[in-house]
């Protein structure tokens, strides 16, 4: 068993990514998720203090167009396709429930 | 083969000597005969696909010209939307959504003349390397139905080698073009970051998500990235500029092209995919390329950054499936209660254990040590690639350590799977281009794809070498 990640850390993460898992879930993943981390290792040997972050291969610079109206998706058939609608909306059941 | 190339077809229907009708008759006879043993497809199009023969036909009779691919069939990766058509990543968790627009290559294949025969069979959200993660069942290799196609994109490479359609668009992230299209026989591209809009591609890493074309020749192969590479700007990532021709650079040779040598490579290929990538520098020095030895250090860190960085992307991307705008619902007393058991319910288990991993690696306490550090290792690999191409105009690599291998192989353990990927991953991580060439056969007699890599928008040079690879496999 990986000591990089607990039963209790994959708990957690599994309610952050809202995500409901089983108990069995939890240990299978405990131990796939560990085995994976395990190859870690190779890299915390690595010396990176001088290394710079790459986040993504472009050069990303703000871009500006012109302020142009052009169509957006049609309402209707956005909503058509949407799991539950009510008057034209996202129907959606209590925010604040019975969970917390 | 004799089946026409894609190259000729459109001429050909053009020239109103060849009707896109019969085409897409030929095609789906194929698809008729072949497709419920090999299982390409999610959705076949066999009426669009005849309306919009009739219609090419149509314009073609009355003198106009439907375009560089009039009358070129073309099988698209189930994760582009299609306006009106579903579109399911292979996931349940999309099941009967359908796109309210298209994606942007779509439009540039309609435009251009194509015909969309069907939507392929991919592992769910991309996430995997044979298909068999799919939420439909897999696509079996058209080489050997009891052996994988490879993945993600393994219905489209599997589509394209069945003879269901001329060409097909896959997304790589990690490999899901080149990998299939080795294990298949048949060509795949994976461009520069940037080259293709993504604008409708469903998202899985952003950073390293890029769609590209697979097809039976380089020239179809170049025929298809002119037409859907360019700038967009519905994708902020799109590079702004124009795109030189590549059917144009594959009509140069390779005399003294630069052919690099990775000399600290990591290990793990077949000897019979060893022996192809041997034979592959052998015929570039042949026609004229100058082999040289180079080194990328950090190649073999790649899938260990990768397996941070794109499940840490993913689960981000991933949180919009929710219940609430799209896809399917389990109902739930509140809110948070229905995210989860929707989430539960939709995805499957390598979604989920990635969805789990990336989230572990993005969380407070974990952040540093995991996806800050992943990101860094990125720099060194980009770093060491830039650095060789400084001495090497392309690169040459296995693309797949083996041929295509038989279902269930992998087993119960995903990093066995992972490892299908180590030549193709540090290239998405650099942002290059990459492509895999078949390149005669090896164990069983299944296909072999040798990989040419090159710098950031050197894909000219990269196609050069991948058409001279292909004038000696086709001897």
């Amino acid at each position: 068993m990986s000591e990089r990640i607990s039963a209790a850390d994959v708990a957690k993460v599994a309610r952050l990514a809202r995500l409901d898992v089983t108990p069995e879930e939890i240990e299978r993943m405990t131990a796939q998720l560990g085995g994976m981390l395990e190859h870690f290792a190779d890299v915390d040997a690595l010396d990176l203090s001088a290394v710079e972050p790459m986040t993504q291969p472009y050069p990303l610079v703000n871009v500006l167009r012109p302020d142009v109206v052009r169509p957006g998706l049609d309402h209707d058939e956005v909503m058509a396709v949407a799991p539950s609608t009510l008057d034209g909306r996202f129907r959606v059941p209590p925010i604040i429930g019975s969970d917390s | 083969m004799s089946t026409p190339t894609a190259a000729q077809v459109a001429a050909s229907v053009r020239a109103g000597t060849t009707k896109a009708a019969d085409v897409v008759e030929r095609h789906l006879a194929a698809i008729a005969a072949r497709e419920p043993e090999i299982h390409a497809f999610n959705l076949v199009l066999a009426d669009e696909a005849r309306a919009r023969a009739a219609a090419i036909d149509e314009a073609v009779a009355a003198g106009h010209d439907p375009g560089p691919l009039a009358g070129v069939t073309v099988a698209l990766k189930d994760n582009m939307c299609t306006r009106g058509v579903p579109t399911t990543c292979s996931s349940k968790i999309l099941e009967g959504w359908k796109p309210p627009y298209d994606a942007t290559v779509v439009s540039a294949l309609q435009q251009a003349g194509a015909i969309v025969v069907g939507k392929t069979n991919l592992d769910e959200f991309a996430m995997g390397s044979s298909t068999e993660n799919s939420a439909f069942g897999p696509t079996r290799n058209p080489h050997d139905t009891s052996r994988v196609p490879g993945g993600s994109s393994g219905g489209s490479a599997a589509s394209v080698a069945a003879g269901f359609a001329h060409m097909a668009m896959g997304s790589d992230t990690g490999g899901s073009i080149r990998q299939p299209a080795a294990l298949c026989g048949v060509v795949g591209v994976k461009p520069t970051y940037g080259y293709v809009s993504r604008y409708g591609l469903i998202a899985f890493a952003s950073s390293l998500d890029q769609i590209g074309p697979f097809a039976s020749s380089v020239e179809d192969a170049a025929l298809m990235l002119d037409v859907i590479g360019g700038h967009d700007p519905l994708d902020s990532t799109s590079i702004p500029q124009p795109h030189p021709s590549l059917t144009d650079a594959i009509r140069q040779g390779v005399e003294g092209l630069r052919v690099g040598r990775i000399t600290d490579l990591p290990e793990g290929a077949d000897p019979d995919v060893q022996e192809r990538l041997e034979a592959a520098f052998d015929a570039l020095e042949a026609q004229g390329a100058v082999i040289v030895d180079v080194q990328v250090p950090a190649f073999t860190f790649g899938l260990t950054a990768y397996y941070l960085i794109a499940p840490a992307e993913a689960s981000s991307n991933l949180a919009r499936y929710d219940g609430v705008r799209y896809g399917m619902r389990v109902e739930a007393a509140d809110t948070n209660a229905m995210y989860g058991v929707t989430r539960a319910a939709g995805f499957g288990e390598e979604v989920k254990r990635r969805i789990m991993l990336g989230t572990y690696a993005l969380s407070a306490g974990y952040y540093d040590a995991y996806y800050g550090k992943a990101l860094k290792v990125r720099r060194l690999i980009h770093d060491d690639f830039e650095r060789a191409y400084q001495q090497a105009d392309v690169l040459l690599t296995p693309t797949s350590p083996t041929v295509a291998f038989k279902f269930g192989d992998k087993g119960d353990n995903p990093f066995a799977m992972y490892l299908c990927d180590t030549y193709t991953i540090p290239t998405n991580l650099a942002g290059h281009p990459g492509m895999s060439v078949p390149f005669g056969s090896g164990a069983g007699g299944l296909p072999v794809g040798v990989q040419i890599l090159a710098g950031t928008l050197q894909e000219p040079v990269m196609f050069r070498a991948a058409a001279a690879l292909e004038r000696e496999a086709t001897k």
